[in-house]
């Protein structure tokens, strides 16, 4: 049965690397062509009635965005954990740190009462998860993994108990409301009920869900960029064998330290965006199982592959909006399968590590090369 | 000014973890353009005395001096980039990476570019005409505006790394993951990834463990042309004939402790080393 089960997964794998040698065999402007063809086609998913696959229970176009954002947020934990292997578990607390910022220097509830526009909040909440990442970094780096994992954790705590104990800063669970958001009014044409609201209000996700999308992919282009370079490297070679690679000449600590600033530079970017989409922020949204969410979604896609851990992202966030539409009734009693997400992500967790440590989409997997995978075939 | 004919001096150094003393005064130096060989029985403290060199441990006391800088209290890296390169007695390569890439890290030692250079493809540094294209936009454009050190130093270190890969001779396997690479390819992977570093002295901690014959005749070879790049090579060793056939000089450890220097002949009648490696017979004590 195991091995039966191994085997279909090899195929399986087998299957998406002929996909994607063929997908490189291509001509550089037909891939080009299909890459534009897929972008225009995410960002006219919203409208597109596609059946089985729209969800019913909640507006789709805003599990799209909510989607959309956690994509982001496993693009940045991608670098943190994928490449450079330091198991953040405390990713939720650069989140909120961006979320926070956004609040505080925009509502005119907060404290600070500066009043910002959404557009200046942005680059102020990116530059201080930035430093909130570099701070965590400078004496915790020092640490190696299980270590790390633990002060990372307490991190993730630390903000969420500011954020609800913070009362003069964050006004705790009751939050902080009338957060700012992007200017700009829905034109005639796309919506005859939208036509003169504001394209980031309350009504309607759409205007979010594309503004997502295009910071989402400025992002992994900027991932791409940076992983296939020195950086990229050196951050592989400290997660393969830290020791060796400072003997190589990396400098294991100062790479470290620039992978927890981008990762928390784009874990603050998400956060702003999703402050920005509530209008409202309060401790409540920052729970620690958000965060082991984070990491269970980086993990079961593929860790250091972009393709698989938004792969990974979309499973952990779209499910539980899909699973919605199919609820039983047994005596009476309404069944909600997403009151089972978590046991469901646990045991997939527990699934996936056993048989798939890579992560659903494992990095680099080329018919090119001898998979490592069919050599630990040996029958146990 | 003058070349000192000395590259590395190890002087007087002593380590001791607790009460375990690994190192006991050992003085020795290393002579530029030399092989030369670090003996000794097991536990003798020949890796020891490595990882003191390239700063995995500080010494007690004494110091280790390269090219005429101090190398003890300098992180790993920056002694890395001194010119120390090194391999391992238990191969530590990075086994999900290719084997060009485990090169390419190796030439990163010697790179400038980081995460914004990366990202945003600044400076711009003046093209080099024989590594562009022959003709069309791009190398007009290239030309005009430079390319961006980013792109240059990738470049030239694929470049490298390839010719490094079949100067060891496993050019064949550069898109294979290390992991998958047999023993003997990742020996000589290792070799590869640490002369990409571009140094001036290379410490290779026992090459030929686990070697046939046939292998280590292939690896004395690549030693000699190691050394007639004009590199200084320090070679830890237990096989008492290929030391012997390469190596100009001998320095023997015994219990931390040097017992003897001088060139293998010399070593080889030295009492101090047969009764090291071969025990003193009873009647003789």
């Amino acid at each position: 049965m195991m091995s039966k089960l191994r085997a279909l997964d090899n195929r399986r794998l087998g299957f998406l690397s002929g996909i994607g040698d063929r997908w490189h065999a291509l001509p550089k402007p037909w891939r080009i062509a299909f890459g534009l063809a897929f972008v225009v086609f995410l960002f006219a998913l919203p409208r597109i009635n596609i059946p089985f696959f729209r969800t019913v229970e909640t507006d789709f176009t805003t599990v799209l965005w909510t989607v959309a954002i956690y994509v982001l947020v496993a693009v940045g934990l991608n670098v943190v954990i994928g490449l450079a292997g330091l198991l953040d578990l405390g990713y939720i607390g650069f989140f909120a740190v961006g979320a926070y910022s956004v609040a505080l220097f925009g509502s005119p509830q907060s404290v600070l009462a500066t009043k910002y526009p959404w557009l200046v909040c942005v680059p102020i909440a990116i530059a201080l998860t930035m430093l909130s990442g570099v701070l965590l970094g400078w004496p915790t780096l020092r640490v190696r993994g299980d270590y790390l994992a633990i002060v990372t954790l307490g991190f993730g705590e630390l903000i969420r108990l500011i954020a609800e104990k913070g009362d003069a800063l964050t006004n705790g669970p009751r939050g902080i409301a009338e957060i700012p958001y992007p200017p700009g009014k829905w034109p005639a044409g796309v919506n005859s009920e939208w036509t003169g609201l504001d394209m980031f209000g309350p009504v309607t996700s759409l205007g979010w869900y594309w503004l997502t999308l295009v910071l989402v992919i400025v992002c992994m282009w900027a991932a791409r960029r940076i992983e296939h370079s020195r950086v990229g490297r050196a951050w592989l070679a400290i997660r393969e064998d830290e020791d060796a690679a400072e003997i190589m000449g990396v400098q294991a600590f100062r790479f470290k330290l620039w992978a927890f600033a981008i990762g928390a530079a784009l874990g603050g970017l998400s956060g702003a965006i999703f402050a920005g989409k509530q209008n409202f922020m309060s401790s409540g949204s920052f729970e620690l199982m958000t965060s082991i969410l984070f990491v269970a979604m980086v993990v079961i896609g593929g860790s250091g592959n972009l393709a698989g851990v938004t792969l990974g992202a979309i499973l952990v966030w779209y499910l539980p909006f899909k699973l919605q539409d199919f609820n039983i009734t047994i005596d009476g009693e309404r069944i909600n399968f997403t009151e089972y997400r978590l046991l469901l992500f646990g045991l997939a967790l527990i699934v996936i590590m056993t048989f798939r440590p890579q992560g659903l989409l494992p990095k680099r997997y080329r018919s090119s090369q001898p998979p490592a995978a069919a050599k630990e075939e040996v029958p146990v | 000014m003058t070349m000192s004919d000395t590259l590395l001096k190890v002087d007087n150094v002593t380590l001791r973890f607790g009460g375990v003393t690994a190192l006991d005064g050992v003085d020795f130096e290393v002579r530029r353009g030399e092989i030369l060989g670090l003996i000794g029985p097991n536990g003798a403290g020949k890796t020891t005395c490595f990882n003191v060199m390239t700063g995995v441990f500080k010494p007690t006391a004494g110091e280790v001096t390269f090219d005429g800088e101090r190398v003890s209290g300098r992180a790993k890296y920056a002694i890395t980039r001194l010119g120390i390169a090194r391999t391992f007695q238990n191969i530590r390569l990075f086994p999900e990476m290719t084997a060009l890439e485990n090169v390419l890290v190796g030439t990163d030692a010697r790179h400038k570019t980081s995460v914004v250079g990366a990202l945003f493809r600044l400076p711009r540094v003046k093209a080099e005409a024989h590594t562009l294209p022959e003709s069309g936009w791009r190398r007009t454009f290239a030309l005009t505006f430079g390319v961006s050190r980013h792109i240059a130093e990738e470049r030239a270190a694929r470049a490298k790394a390839l010719d490094l890969l079949s100067f060891v001779g496993i050019e064949g396997h550069a898109d294979a993951q290390a992991k998958n690479l047999s023993y003997g390819d990742q020996r000589r992977l290792e070799i590869a990834r640490a002369l990409a570093t571009e140094p001036k002295l290379l410490c290779l901690d026992e090459p030929a463990a686990g070697f046939n014959p046939a292998e280590k005749a292939r690896l004395l070879e690549l030693i000699r042309k190691i050394r007639d790049l004009g590199l200084t090579v320090l070679l830890i060793e237990h096989d008492m004939r290929l030391v012997m056939g390469v190596t100009d000089r001998l320095v023997v450890l015994e219990f931390g402790k040097k017992i003897a220097e001088g060139s293998p002949a010399e070593v080889r009648e030295n009492p101090k080393v047969i009764a090291a490696y071969l025990g003193v017979p009873q009647d003789a004590a």
